[in-house]
Formats: structure tokens, C-alpha cells, sequence
């Protein structure tokens, strides 16, 4: 089918897209590298959306480290993650990632502020940013917040975004010595979205575990990070399965998401041992 | 404000080496754009939702998929298809090695195939058949079940660099 847009207007800087989001009479919509937006619109998912374009704005693109952070601009596309030095040191996770995300054509163009923004619960980026205890960073009218990706992803493509806010960057808490990121993610073919997928992230401090694909959003598994500190795998994957509320739908039952979740875990703990030793 | 917003949207770019400027509908994608307005008939428009690849069109360098690209975000870039990479000969000895292995029957993913093949042969180096498999998974076959296509882009990587004929 085809897109059915209100308009399209091409923001010079971040104000610029503020005002036009401002003035598009809540009809704005953010368009920044279009892979799932543009799929959307020619769905007709999504129709007489005022379209402010903000993939020209340079300021939002690229990775740095400040204060002792990694910034991350909310335009930095997937093949510039997968690529990038300071996130193979800092946080290796994403570019786990990258390599799961759709496809070598859709990760030159996506962008990792329009996957946290979108929040499809299948998404890689999301659970990453989540179990990296990243904060998102938007700007908006009444100025900027910073949201910790706890309180971020709310529900089915829902975050704490509010109207007329944009996402302008993430920030990570830099990696540790000898800290250890896995990704691991079962799909029926490659470039799929995952049937369940997790992210575990092993810290002096202790783990820190997300799970993607098995609820309206991604899911901190906190109960399962506690027995995984206390070395106790099979009542984490126990924990795991009862944090977790899968969907059933043509993929897959949740009953077999929630089994998947778990033999997930057993086999990331097992690299993470066997990596370490 | 909202008079910042077009319904059409003047462009201005290179698409196979020349200069182009037109003024599209702000929902057109580029393979629209190219097909119905420049008659560029190469990059086939599939499935619009980014998962065939048959409109994989390669934008400043890089594989895009054409569904996915608005023509409104066009402006200043420079965009080659399968017409522009065909008449400057720069994927001659894939196109062969497609004719030669059968990698194609009716030829609808054939565009799309080629020019996703050709970022990765830009890479350099000889990748094996599984990281072929993998670069080509977002391009959908439904004639060859994909191994001459994997044996002809092998073929290539291994000419081209210099170690046997394709």
C-alpha cells in the first residue's frame, strides 16, 4: 500500500523540530532514520502524520564519552554502533545487538533513538539499554529530562515520552574491568524478531538481566538478577519465568516463550562461566 | 508554523550519476519516485514494508531499502540503481556470475539481490558462505532456493581477489 502523510517538513536543529512538533497540532511525528515508521505509514498503520524529519541534524549523531559516560546521540544509526570503538569498549552489548536487528540494509538507515522511541517490544536496543541501567535524555518545550530506562519503556510502542518531546540522546554508565555483556536471542530465521531474547550483564556489583519479546515491554528481571547473585542458576530461571508475562500469537505460545526464556539463561550463564575462566 | 509543513517537497539530487530535481508528494517513497516518476524500472517495488529487498537501492554508498526512504529525504544525496550500477559496469562480473550459476529465474529479487551482494563485496576480502548467507537474508528468493546465488557471489569475492576464476 501506499503512505499517507499530513506533511513533511525537514528540521535544521533540535529547536526547529520542537516548534514544528509544536505547531503540528498533535497530528507531529517524528521521523528520524524511517525503518519502521515508513513501514507503518505504508500500511497505512499510521496515516496524516506531520512529518518532522530530523535525520539532517547533526548534533544528534555520534558517540562520545562524557563525564565519564557514554553519550550516545539519538541518530547514531545500527551499522555506526556494530562499527564503533568507544561502544566495543564501553558497552559491547549493542553491538551485540546490532548484528540481530533486522537486516545489513535496514541498520544502515535505523537509528538507536528511533528503536528506544518506537519501543516494539521485540526490539534488541530497549532490553539493552535497560539492563545497561542507561538513561534517556529528551528535550522538549518546557526544556530537557533525563528518564532512567526503568521508568522509560511504558508499554506496546508506549514510553515516558511526552507529546511534543523528542528523544535526543541515551547515556551509559561506562564498563567496568572485567565486566561481561551477552546478548542472546532465539528468531526462526535471521533478522527476525526474536521469539524471546535476553540481556545479561555481569558487574563486580552484581548482574543485571533483562528479557525482550516476552511482555508489552521490555521486562528488568529483578528477581532472577538476586538468585544469580546468590549463585543459585536454576531458581533464577525459575524467577525469570514467573517475572516474565509472554503473549501467545502465530510465532509462538507463551507457554513456549517462557520455556524458551529460560533455557536462554542456562546457556548465557554457561558462556559467561565459560568465558570467564 | 504549520506552514512549515508540504504536502510537496522540492529535491534536488544525483540519482546514477545525474542531476535530478523534482517536486514529490511528501508520502512518496523512492521507489515510487524512481519507477513512476524517473521511469528507472530496475529497483522493484515488493512487499513496501522492508522485509523482500527487492527495492534495495544504494544511497551515498550504502544499501538502503528504497520502501523505507521517503523521496522527501532524497534531498542531496546521491543515489544509484541497478540501470546507473549496470551502465558503469562497476558490478559487470556479479551480473555474470548470476547469468552463469542460474542464481536467477524470474528476476524480481534479482536488483535487489545485486546491489545488497555488491555492498558486501565492497568490503573486500573473501567472506565465507554463511556471511553471504547472512548479508543476503534480507533478500527474498521464491525461484532458486538461494544456493547459486550464494555460489555466485562466492565466485566473485574469490575473483576478485585474485585467487580463481568465476
Amino acid at each position: 500500500m501506499k503512505a499517507m502523510a499530513g506533511g513533511y517538513a525537514r528540521a535544521t536543529d533540535v529547536q526547529h523540530a520542537l516548534d514544528l512538533l509544536a505547531g503540528a497540532d498533535g497530528m507531529g511525528r517524528v521521523l528520524a532514520g524511517g525503518q519502521s515508521l515508513i513501514a507503518a505509514m505504508n500500511m497505512r498503520l499510521s496515516t496524516g502524520d506531520m512529518l518532522v524529519d530530523i535525520s539532517r541534524i547533526a548534533d544528534l549523531r555520534g558517540v562520545s564519552v562524557l563525564d565519564n559516560r557514554l553519550h550516545i546521540g539519538a541518530l547514531t544509526r545500527h551499522v555506526d554502533i556494530g562499527a564503533d570503538p568507544l561502544i566495543a569498549e564501553h558497552a559491547p552489548l549493542l553491538a551485540q545487538a546490532v548484528g540481530h536487528i533486522a537486516h545489513a540494509a535496514i541498520r544502515n538507515r535505523g537509528t538507536i533513538g528511533g528503536a528506544l522511541a518506537h519501543a516494539d517490544p521485540a526490539a534488541e536496543f530497549p532490553a539493552c539499554v535497560l539492563a545497561l541501567g542507561g538513561v534517556i535524555h529528551v528535550q522538549g518545550p518546557d526544556g530537557t529530562r533525563d528518564i532512567p530506562a526503568e521508568d522509560f519503556f511504558v508499554d506496546v510502542f508506549e514510553t515516558a515520552i511526552d507529546e511534543g518531546e523528542i528523544l535526543t540522546a541515551i547515556t551509559l554508565p561506562l564498563a567496568e574491568s572485567g565486566e561481561q555483556h551477552l546478548l542472546r536471542e532465539t528468531a526462526r530465521r535471521s533478522g527476525d524478531y526474536a521469539l524471546a531474547g535476553l540481556c545479561l550483564v555481569k558487574r563486580a556489583a552484581g548482574h543485571r538481566l533483562s528479557a525482550f519479546s516476552v511482555g508489552p515491554r521490555p521486562v528488568l528481571a529483578v528477581a532472577a538478577m538476586e538468585r544469580l547473585d546468590a549463585g543459585d542458576i536454576a531458581g533464577a530461571v525459575s524467577a525469570l519465568r514467573d517475572e516474565i508475562d509472554p503473549p501467545s500469537d502465530t510465532q509462538a505460545s507463551a507457554a513456549y516463550r517462557r520455556h524458551l526464556a529460560g533455557v536462554l539463561l542456562t546457556r548465557a550463564i554457561a558462556d559467561i562461566t565459560g568465558e570467564s575462566a | 508554523m504549520t506552514e512549515a509543513f508540504r504536502d510537496r517537497v522540492d529535491i534536488a539530487l544525483t540519482v546514477n550519476g545525474e542531476a535530478v530535481e523534482a517536486r514529490v508528494p511528501a508520502s512518496r517513497h523512492m521507489i515510487d519516485f524512481l519507477r513512476l516518476d524517473l521511469g528507472l524500472t530496475g529497483a522493484h517495488a515488493g512487499c513496501e514494508h522492508g522485509v523482500c529487498g527487492a527495492c534495495t537501492i544504494h544511497v551515498d554508498g550504502q544499501a538502503v531499502r528504497g520502501c523505507l526512504m521517503l523521496a522527501a529525504q532524497a534531498d542531496g544525496t546521491e543515489v544509484w540503481t541497478l540501470e546507473g550500477l549496470t551502465e558503469t559496469g562497476v558490478i559487470r562480473d556479479l551480473q555474470d556470475a548470476f547469468v552463469a550459476r542460474n542464481a536467477l529465474q524470474c528476476g524480481y529479487c534479482t536488483p535487489g539481490m545485486l546491489a545488497s551482494a555488491m555492498e558486501l563485496l565492497e568490503q573486500g576480502g573473501i567472506p565465507d558462505r554463511t556471511t553471504i548467507r547472512e548479508h543476503l537474508s534480507g533478500n527474498y528468493c521464491r525461484c532458486t532456493g538461494y544456493e547459486a546465488i550464494i555460489d555466485a557471489v562466492e565466485g566473485v569475492a574469490k575473483a576478485r581477489a585474485g585467487k580463481e576464476t568465476a
